[in-house]
């Protein structure tokens, strides 16, 4: 059997050139999975005669010469909250078990139209909601780095998934983090594009105004080639911006001499010693490599966490009531509607989500919407021009990925607060609907990986993907 | 929502209800918006499918779904904005929260605080103004129909089927202010919206098959003091029914209140073959609708260009229609056949056929008489119909001649009038020949004579029938009228 | 709505307005779990009172994180699910419908 690359580009190069086969490529990641998966419990499904079936299509595809896509045979993990045609989507929900939606999400269409096979449904907290994938109905999944430890989330299947080596790249959503505080976990990179870049028809709603989907890479220049796949105006999703599909990769080597990137002198506190001295390196290497460090103050930042979990659960609260029994999914049977909808919900959502609907219902309710809803949308307004502010000065901004490295199973389970604020630096950019992205850099307690976020405006990757860039390329020295 | 408002229109004297109390009414109309698809998603929008046919992932708020907004739905509640005098204004879209079976996403896409049209009015055709606080777009719901139990109603049901090719249909929901004053202006005001959403092609408005459906809010109090407490009532499906559903839940709420009495605020539901209203819903406080700004749709911003080009597009509203049919001919605007001839669009049908020489009269009867199906440019030539009337009114033929001609051209899309009276052998008889016929039946009839004689008109029919027999139908019965007028004395 | 001024007790949630709450929402939950509810949703709503001393008398909601308006789409028919395959999905179905429970407590 040939060689198979490593990274997505390469695999991609290698099978349109008949170097080695779709399939040849397959098999090794469904061996990969068949090794670990066991321990790990990355996916919910793995679609593996599905994957054979596609491999084989792009095989013979390359055989007669035919066009193949930028990502040729590439195996890609996908989180089980997009809605893949005919194949169980489950959100790792009780209330959705057994339920295959009739039609394809746009990013699958666009994967499957870039050549890639798509290999299986990855576990996440429940429906999204959480930060350890411990929230999943049908069991937690592990760090591939450390099995004792949480791979973060609420993506971390499709995180594990590719630290596992199960495949080169997988899609996450990140609603306040979702997608860079499993990497910064994993030690991979993870990416969340500009709010309205990335169709989100087909993703199951958590959160409508943050929610965003986003590629997980071991590389930087992997995670902006599936960016330049998925991204590009849908108009099947009326938030999608009108824009082509984004230019990206030319960027990752592109160096950071003369960028301006920005240190935030108020960022709210707590993250472990080991995770600030990471960054400080952070900042070191991109000087070293001819950036400017410029300070800027973003004084709201310290009330995100309190916008945004008044804003995703009152949204959550929302788009979580069509789940009523009546048309799909789990039903439990009652003597009357409304006794069906109580059993029903009841039955299939697990605690956290219960615990996000009913904070969000009462933040909506009548008579507390001004005090608590309202509210935070318009701290969301003082986070965003803090934001527009600071870019003003500076074209990228960095920060920690997570205030802690992977922690043990069950150590922040029983105390939301706790769990809450393991998102405190990645939901600024949700509320705001910037791009941000988590690059491995340096080790942490226990050995485990730290992640460095990258920040930038709207439509700013270009400038997010030069950082990234740079910081993957120091981080070889620098780990 | 302005019950604690007082109104600045007051009920003149004979408008009062007995014991001194005014009646306040305000009407919420939801109109199905005539599109061919639905108000957020392709899916048909088709009254009387197969159930649960026209449905997609929105439609059945799959989960991933997303709303995309119709362009031509925008286009025709901007429509219903500008011929209600609204001001049409930058709005978003937001979520009405609350769980029932026919409403798949457990909300509904509709606008709160900042609706596409805002402060406008309808003049009812009585003169008086009806302040139109806002005409909003909104989707539908689908459609339960309750299975066993009693009655088929929803109370005692055992189980209830959900068809969903009516839900995420595109709705404007035009809420009056509290103007109204009488069942009448209730019953004038809901028959004058009809007539203008279909006038401009926003709406085909039929109340029978639900496409316009009508909600009252009636309350009573004394003038000078706070408006009453407010029922809202509900299933009302005709315009008849809902002048009496107000007539009655007025009665009952003096009623109560007479008797020592209060009004809930509730919802009652209008049972027509009882003739009365009942109790549906008592509003408290599990009807927390929790509305928020839709995260899934961006605002809509007609601007003035699109807003000018819609005024532009907008043909005469029904009041202008029924004044040019006035002028034209000298009829009431409220006359049976002015409105008819509106409400059917042939106002301008009965125009070509004055404008092509035609008595105006004549062209309007003879519309309202021959053309109900013919829609609103029938394709029979106006000179046609105009020389039929010429002929009538030159005395050439006789009415019901004129109208078997009549019948005769609509049926072959057109004729020349005086070769098929000729071919049928129509000619108009002379006037003694007339005369010697209707003394011929009064001579066969004296009593019904000697009953018109003494005034009693209905006895007429058998003379004059006696004339139209024995001359084949080509005495002119406006003739024989005027003989026997003389003969009488 | 609630008047901005909505005054914060110390108790910022009971265990009446979290029973209240999961009605609203459709959770029917035990007494257990409304009281873990309410001690978790306390302490979360009490971190939450960092922003009541915000003055935001002057600041607009942000509703949208990206300035988009007016995005429409034509008025055309597109493809529709088929019945019988939507049907088969359902808990229960009858007569070409989606059948539930009796409705009770509920507006027709
Ligand atoms: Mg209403
Ligand atoms: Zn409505």
């Amino acid at each position: 059997m040939a060689t198979v690359p490593t990274t997505a580009s390469a695999i991609a190069e290698a099978v349109a050139s008949g170097r080695v086969t779709a399939r040849e490529v397959l098999e090794q990641h469904l061996a990969a999975i068949d090794a670990r998966e066991g321990e790990i419990h990355a996916f919910n499904l793995v679609t593996a005669e599905i994957a054979r079936a596609r491999a084989d299509g792009i095989d013979a595809d390359v055989r007669a010469g035919r066009p193949v896509g930028p990502l040729a045979g590439v195996p890609v993990a996908v989180k089980d909250n997009l809605c893949t045609r005919g194949v169980e989507t489950t959100c790792s929900s009780q209330i959705l078990r057994g339920w295959k939606p009739p039609y394809d999400a746009t990013v699958i269409t666009r994967l499957h139209g870039a050549g890639a096979v798509i290999v299986g449904k990855t576990n996440l907290d429940e429906f999204a909601m959480g930060s350890s994938t411990e929230n999943s109905a049908f069991g937690a999944t592990r760090n591939p780095l450390d099995t004792s430890r949480v791979p973060g989330g609420s993506s971390g299947g499709s995180a594990a998934a590719v630290a596992a080596g199960f495949s080169p790249v997988s899609l996450g959503s990140d609603t306040g983090g979702s997608i860079r505080q499993p990497a910064a976990m994993c030690g991979i990179v993870g990416v969340k594009p500009t709010y309205g870049t990335v169709s989100r028809f087909g993703l199951v709603a958590y959160a409508s105004s943050l929610d965003q989907i986003g590629p997980f890479a071991v590389t930087v220049d992997d995670a902006a080639l599936l960016t330049e796949v998925i991204s590009g105006r849908d108009a099947n999703d009326s938030t999608s911006i009108p824009a082509p599909p984004m230019s990206l990769r030319a960027s990752v080597g592109a160096g950071v001499a003369g960028m301006r990137i920005g240190r935030v002198t108020d960022l709210p506190g707590g993250a472990e010693p080991e995770v600030e001295a990471a960054l400080e390196a952070a900042f070191a290497s991109l000087r070293a490599a001819g950036a400017e460090i410029v300070d800027v103050r973003l004084p709201s930042l310290s009330y995100a966490l309190t916008a945004y979990y008044l804003i995703a659960p009152a949204e959550a609260s929302s788009n979580l009531a069509r789940f009523d029994g009546v048309r799909d999914g789990l039903r439990v049977g009652a003597a009357d509607t409304n006794a069906m909808y109580g059993a029903t919900r009841a039955a299939g959502f697990g605690d956290e989500v219960q615990r996000r609907i009913m904070l969000g219902t009462y933040a909506l309710s009548a008579g507390y919407y001004d005090a608590y809803y309202g509210k935070a949308l318009k701290v969301r307004r003082l986070i965003a021009d803090d934001f527009a502010r600071a870019y003003s000065e500076v074209d990228a901004i960095l920060t920690p990925t997570s205030p802690v490295v992977a922690f043990r199973f069950g150590e922040k389970a029983d105390d939301p607060m706790s769990m809450y604020l393991c998102d405190i630096y990645t939901i600024p950019t949700n509320l705001a609907g910037h791009p941000a992205m988590s690059v491995p850099f340096g080790t942490g307690a226990h050995g485990m990986p730290v992640g460095i976020q990258v920040l930038a405006p709207a439509l700013g990757e270009q400038a997010m993907f030069r950082v990234g860039g740079a910081l993957e390329a120091s981080a070889g020295g620098a780990a | 929502m302005s019950d604690s408002t007082l109104s600045s229109v007051r009920a003149t004297e004979d408008q009062m209800l007995p014991g001194g109390w005014e009646l306040i009414v305000g009407l919420e109309v939801h109109v199905e918006l005539a599109t061919r698809t639905k108000l957020f998603s392709g899916s048909p929008n088709r009254f009387g499918d197969e159930p649960n046919t026209n449905i997609d992932p929105v439609t059945l708020a799959l989960p991933g779904a997303l709303p995309v907004l119709n362009r031509q739905a925008v286009e025709l509640a901007m429509r219903i904005g500008v011929a209600l005098n609204c001001r049409i204004q930058p709005c978003i879209f937001h979520r009405k929260n609350y769980f029932y079976p026919d409403m798949p996403k457990a909300y509904q896409i509709s606008q709160y605080d900042i609706p596409l049209n805002a402060d406008g009015h309808l003049d009812l055709p009585s003169g008086v103004r009806i302040g139109v606080e806002r005409a909003h777009l909104e989707e539908d719901t689908g459609k339960s129909t309750h299975v066993g139990g009693a009655t088929g109603r929803i109370h005692g049901s055992d189980y209830s089927l959900i068809d969903f090719n009516r839900a995420g249909v595109s709705l404007v929901e035009i809420v009056s202010r509290p103007d109204i004053r009488t069942s009448e202006q209730a019953r004038e005001y809901a028959a004058e919206l009809r007539a203008i959403v279909a006038a401009i092609g926003a709406s085909d408005a039929k109340m029978e098959e639900g496409s316009m459906r009508v909600d009252a809010n009636v309350s009573v109090h004394k003038p000078g003091t706070p408006f009453g407490t407010r029922c809202e009532i509900k299933n009302v499906n005709s315009i008849r029914a809902l002048g009496r559903a107000i007539d009655y839940e007025a009665r009952r709420q003096i009623d109560v209140i007479e008797s020592g009495g209060t009004i809930r605020q509730e919802t009652r539901h209008w049972d027509d073959a009882e003739g009365r209203t009942h109790t549906l819903r008592v509003k408290e406080d599990a009807d927390d609708y929790r509305y928020f700004p839709e995260p899934d749709l961006v605002p809509l911003d007609p601007g003035n260009d699109w807003i000018e080009a819609v005024r532009a597009s907008l043909p005469p509203l029904p009041a202008a229609r029924r004044a040019m049919l006035q002028e034209l001919t000298g009829y009431d605007p409220q006359s049976e056949a002015v409105i008819v001839a509106v409400e059917r669009g042939q106002h301008g049908y009965v125009k070509s056929i004055a404008d092509a020489g035609g008595d105006p009269v004549r062209a309007l009867i003879y519309v309202t008489q021959a053309f109900a199906d013919a829609g609103e440019n029938p394709t029979v030539p106006p000179a046609d119909i105009a020389a039929l009337t010429l002929l009538e009114r030159d005395g050439k033929l006789s009415a019901t001649q004129a109208k078997t001609i009549l019948a005769d051209i609509v049926a072959n899309g057109g004729g020349d009038a005086a070769a098929i009276a000729a071919a049928k052998g129509f000619e108009a008889m002379d006037n003694s020949a007339v005369e010697a016929m209707v003394d011929e039946a009064i001579a066969a009839d004296p009593d019904a004579w000697a009953k018109y004689c003494a005034g009693e008109e209905k006895a007429a029919g058998a003379i004059v029938g006696r004339v139209m027999k024995a001359s084949k139908g080509k005495a002119d019965g406006k003739v024989v009228s005027a003989i026997m007028q003389s003969r009488r004395g | 709505m609630a008047n901005a001024d909505n005054p914060r007790t110390e108790a910022p949630i009971s265990e009446a307005d979290v029973a209240k709450v999961a009605r609203l929402a459709r959770l029917d939950i035990d007494d257990a779990h409304v009281h873990q509810f309410t001690e978790q949703l306390a302490k979360v709503l009490a971190h939450f009172r960092d922003i009541d001393a915000l003055d935001l008398s002057a600041v607009a909601p942000m509703t949208q994180p990206y300035p988009l308006v007016n995005v429409m789409r034509e008025d055309v028919e597109l493809p529709t699910l088929d019945t019988d395959e939507v049907l088969a999905a359902a808990p229960e179905a009858e007569e070409r419908r989606f059948r539930v429970p009796p409705i009770i407590g509920l507006d027709d």
